[in-house]
Formats: structure tokens, C-alpha cells, sequence
């Protein structure tokens, strides 16, 4: 029999469906290799392993009766980005590493509704803001594939547990390509929903206009699975959308004949590493070969997308932090001369360099004298970068490209200059500026490190995107490589 | 433009954060750096085109303005570090 860790989200529900094994025994075996993986990968910030097995026993309790929910007893861990009711969320930040919220974001709240169980929170780059998972207060998280890699950021923590088996599936944020960076970079499926598709209360914000909670799974069909249980409108989220959700599971069987795909000129120039650029037309013949057809599409402005990025989401963060103010939650100094050094040293001391960098940045942009030079001139800019991909979606299903510039990098590798650091997301951010769904799957094998193809849709076209990598998933087997030592 | 120490206490007084020792230097550079790479957007021509603040165009939907149990002020203030009856509790500002 497969070892219980290497069965795909789907598989574990059906193996519990069918009694082959308990969600106790699931979710107490899963919790041993957290607990062993923890000094090497630093995955989790909190690991939630007693309210974890009651809640199995209680799912085992519904699986005997009759009364089992989709997702019951399926393992699954959350970025501790989401507000979890009585369990401490972080943010991976000093300034809240004591804060225990008095409830649920409405995507847990969901996901605990339809009986999935919550191993624990994983560790992530501070308040979301990084692509390599160092910024985090809690430390480093390591790449499976290569321990001494960065797993990508900034839901490092969610991709690492996913891709070295800890459990079945993990919730994520990408505000710029916070679960389709890390996702490619772990060799796992990584989607990011059309913007409003999931609802943001109780995650905690980073850049309102362009946040989005997704999935890190090992299959697009898991994908499907758990995007289903999470979407939908809220009344809490005066952003979520008022669209019918798909049912994404049904829709996987749709074929990739008469598909039209484009693959982005842009995306294939310079700055891609050479041998990531073979893999990803190898995965695009793949998609030939099943009857998709194959054609070039130009996002003339895509080049203006990371600067365009870097002040709407600073300017965004500037204003969304300001809520930390030492006073009602979160890190407060001590011995304050006054309320103005109340703010400034408990700012000061509970962020991390690269959050306060964002926060100058967005002051900076947003202040007199400066923002019609930038902050407007990055919202006109967004919606020429928007009309591009809708000029695209005029002639084809998809665009597609490769997910990130490079492969898995060094931590400590490119620390030093915030600029490097900012262009690992070259690729990814034009959807979220889009507002469109977009989604990594593992492509292949570069110097035994995992690379990743992009798909990204029109607005709600999660049910077409997941339906192209399923298929996709139906001919390779890139997905279920598992890292050495790890399987 | 360049950045100097003066607009970076400027800054950090609008944004309320404190800078102690070697972080004023190194956020001094970066920023620097930052502003640098993001002034490549003034060269974009957007003379006739209208700012996108929202990703798909929505307007904000709204609901009715009545009161509701939601928030339990005792468990919201059990995440202060300083409060006293249903009070938060700041340095004194009026003297």
C-alpha cells in the first residue's frame, strides 16, 4: 500500500471514504513527520497537533455515522497569514507573535465547515512581503529539494510542507505571486483565484486591491477540490464577488482539444534561465500533442508590471499597517515617553526591515508632491498592463509562460539588494494587477531542482485553468516527483 | 530624485516608525534604490488612459448600516497589552 504521505488530497478522502484508514491514523502520522521535518525546514510557526487529532476523531466519528462533510478529515495547514479563533496567527512578524485572534477568517471558517482538519500554521516572509521566505521573524524556511535553497515566498512555509509530504494540501496568499512562486520552486501546484473569488476577512491585509487567498496542492484536481470549499461571496468582504461558484472537480474532465494557448514573447527573452526556457516549450508541446493549439500573444506594457507593483502595493501596505499601532493588538514598547514614541518604537521594533522598506515606500509614493508622479501614474500604467491580457483573452483560453525567471535560489542569496529580489516575480504579477486567476504546475526538471509552467485565465475562468493543467497532470508525472528524502 | 537623511526622517515621522543605528543608512540607500527603479514608469504614456484602483472595475457594494453582536469587546481586548474596564490604555496626552 503507498504510504499514507504520498497520497494526493483526493486519494486520502477516498481512502478514508472507504475505511482503509482512519483520519486518527492520517493525521497522528502526518503530525510525526512535521514534528521530524521542523529543525530541517522550519515549515511551521505553529504546529496545532492536539486540537488536530480530537478534530480527527470527531471526523472518524462523522465517517462511521454517515454524516461526512466533502473535505472531512482531510490534513491540511494554513498560512499564518489567516486569522485562526484561538490559535496564535503571526504573520510571521515580531509585531504579532504573541496575538491569539478572537476568530476565524472566512476561508478557514469554510474549509473547518466542510471537515477538514488544521495541522498547523505555516511560516511565511513577514506580513506576505518577500519572495524567499527570509524575512519571516520566525526564520528561514529550507527547500525540500535542497536544504539550504529558499522554497520562494512569501507562503514558503505552506509550498515546503506540501512538497515534502506533510500534509495534504495548504492554504496561501499572492499578493504579486506568493503561492505561484513558491509553488513552482517546491515542484507543487500553486493557484491563485480571480481576485474576489475567495474572501480576504480575516486574512490579514497587504495590499487590499490586489491580495488573494489561493491553494497549494500536489494536483490541480486537489486544487479543484479545495478552491470549491473556499470560494464564495461574504458579507464580510465588501470585495468578494457575487459569482456562482463552479464546480471545478466536474469541470476537470474538460478535454484540451480546440484550446487555444499563447504563450507570452515577453515571458521567453532575457532574464529566463536557458535550460527553465526547454522545459517549459517541452511542457507546451505536451499540450500540443493533446489538441491544444499553440500561438504567440505580445503583453506590450508587462515590462512596466513590477515597478507598476512596487508602488500600488507599498501604497497599499502603508496604509493597511497603519492598524499596528501598539495599542490594540500587537507588539507595544515599552516605557513610552509619549503617544508619538508609543508608535514610532513599537512600529519600529515589532517590523522587520523589508516591511518597513514598504512602508517608506508607500509613504513616500502616496505623499504631497509625489503622487500623481507615481501612485496615479501606477494606476493608469495597471490598466494598460489589464488591457493587454484582455486584448490576449481575445484570441486565445489561456496565456502561458514560465512561472518564474530562475530556479530555487540560495538563501541568503540575494538579501542584499531589494531589486534582485523584487524581479523573482517578474512573471507573476501581472495577473494580480490583472485581477485574473493564474496557476503554477510543476514542468520538469532543471540540475534536479523543479521548475514551473504559469497558466493564467480570464476573470473566473478557474474551471478552464484547472481543467488545462489536470489534463497536463493526466500526461507527465513532474507532479508526483517527491524530493529526495522526503517520499 | 535623491533621498537625503532629511526626507527619510520625514518619512518615517509620517509613517510613525523609528530607525535605530545602522537600519537609517541602510533604508536611506534602499529607498534610494527603490524610488530609482520605479521612476522608469514616468516614461509610460498614459495621457488619455484612466487610473485602474480596482482589478475588476467593481464598485464597492454595501450593506445596511445596522448594529449587529459580531464583536465581543471583552475577547477584541484580550489582545491588548493594556487595558482597564473596556479601556485602552495610552501615555497621557492631556495634561
Amino acid at each position: 500500500m503507498t504510504a499514507l504521505h504520498e497520497l494526493t488530497l483526493t486519494a486520502m478522502r477516498d481512502g478514508l471514504r472507504d475505511g482503509s484508514f482512519s483520519a486518527r491514523e492520517l493525521t497522528a502520522h502526518l503530525l510525526s513527520r512535521i514534528e521530524a521535518a521542523q529543525p530541517r525546514l522550519n515549515a511551521f510557526i505553529t504546529i496545532t497537533a492536539d486540537a488536530a487529532l480530537a478534530a480527527a476523531d470527531a471526523a472518524d466519528a462523522r465517517i462511521r455515522d454517515g454524516s461526512a462533510r466533502p473535505l472531512e478529515g482531510l490534513p491540511i495547514a494554513h498560512k499564518d497569514i489567516f486569522c485562526t479563533d484561538g490559535i496564535r496567527t503571526t504573520c510571521g512578524s515580531r509585531m504579532l507573535e504573541q496575538f491569539v485572534p478572537p476568530y476565524d477568517a472566512t476561508a478557514v471558517a469554510l474549509l473547518a465547515g466542510a471537515g477538514a482538519i488544521v495541522l498547523g500554521k505555516t511560516n511565511m516572509d513577514e506580513f506576505a512581503m518577500g519572495s524567499s521566505n527570509e524575512t519571516s521573524f520566525f526564520g528561514d524556511v529550507h527547500n525540500p529539494w535542497r536544504e539550504g535553497l529558499s522554497p520562494g515566498g512569501s507562503s514558503g512555509g505552506s509550498a515546503a510542507a506540501v512538497s515534502a509530504r506533510l500534509v495534504g494540501a495548504a492554504t496561501g496568499t499572492d499578493t504579486g505571486g506568493s503561492i505561484r512562486q513558491p509553488a513552482a520552486l517546491c515542484g507543487i501546484t500553486g493557484l491563485k483565484p480571480t481576485y474576489g473569488r475567495v474572501s480576504r476577512f480575516g486574512m490579514i491585509a497587504f495590499a487590499s486591491s490586489l491580495d488573494q487567498a489561493g491553494t497549494l496542492t500536489r494536483t490541480a484536481e486537489d486544487a479543484a477540490l479545495l478552491l470549491g470549499a473556499m470560494s464564495g461571496l461574504d458579507p464580510r468582504d465588501s470585495t468578494s464577488v457575487d459569482a456562482p461558484v463552479d464546480d471545478y472537480v466536474a469541470a476537470l474532465d474538460a478535454p484540451l482539444e480546440g484550446m487555444r494557448i499563447g504563450l507570452v514573447q515577453e515571458f521567453m527573452g532575457e532574464g529566463l534561465d536557458a535550460d527553465y526556457a526547454v522545459t517549459v516549450r517541452a511542457a507546451l508541446a505536451e499540450f500540443e500533442a493533446r489538441g491544444a493549439t499553440l500561438v504567440d500573444v505580445s503583453l506590450g506594457n508587462i515590462g512596466l508590471s513590477v515597478p507598476t507593483y512596487y508602488v500600488v502595493a507599498p501604497a497599499e501596505c502603508s496604509s493597511n499597517l497603519s492598524r499596528f499601532d501598539g495599542i490594540r493588538f500587537g507588539h507595544r514598547a515599552d516605557n513610552p515617553s509619549d503617544l508619538e514614541d508609543l508608535y514610532r518604537r513599537s512600529r519600529g521594533e515589532g517590523f522587520g526591515a523589508e516591511v518597513k522598506r514598504r512602508i517608506m515606500t508607500g509613504t513616500y509614493v502616496l505623499s504631497a508632491g509625489y503622487y500623481d508622479a507615481y501612485y496615479l501614474q501606477a494606476q493608469k500604467v495597471r490598466r494598460l498592463i489589464s488591457a493587454d491580457f484582455a486584448r490576449a483573452f481575445e484570441d486565445v483560453d489561456l496565456v502561458v509562460g514560465p512561472t518564474t525567471p530562475t530556479l530555487a535560489f540560495g538563501l541568503g542569496e540575494k538579501t542584499d539588494d531589494p531589486i534582485t529580489m523584487y524581479l523573482n516575480d517578474i512573471y507573476t504579477i501581472g495577473a494580480n494587477l490583472a485581477g485574473l486567476p493564474a496557476m503554477s504546475v510543476p514542468c520538469g526538471f532543471v540540475n534536479g531542482l523543479p521548475a514551473g509552467l504559469q497558466l493564467v485565465a480570464p476573470a473566473f475562468g478557474e474551471g478552464r485553468m484547472l481543467a488545462a493543467a489536470h489534463q497536463y497532470q493526466q500526461a507527465t508525472d513532474w507532479h508526483r516527483q517527491a524530493p529526495e528524502g522526503w517520499s | 530624485m535623491s533621498i537625503g537623511s532629511d526626507d527619510i526622517e520625514k518619512l518615517a515621522v509620517l509613517a510613525r516608525l523609528s530607525f535605530e543605528g545602522d537600519e537609517l543608512g541602510d533604508i536611506t540607500d534602499k529607498l534610494a534604490s527603490i524610488v530609482a527603479f520605479v521612476d522608469q514608469l514616468g516614461a509610460a504614456d498614459t495621457a488619455s488612459v484612466t487610473p485602474m484602483a480596482h482589478p475588476l472595475d467593481q464598485v464597492q457594494r454595501l450593506r445596511a448600516d445596522t448594529p449587529n453582536a459580531d464583536i465581543d469587546r471583552a475577547r477584541l481586548q484580550a489582545c491588548s497589552e493594556a487595558t482597564e474596564d473596556g479601556l485602552y490604555l495610552v501615555p497621557r496626552v492631556i495634561e
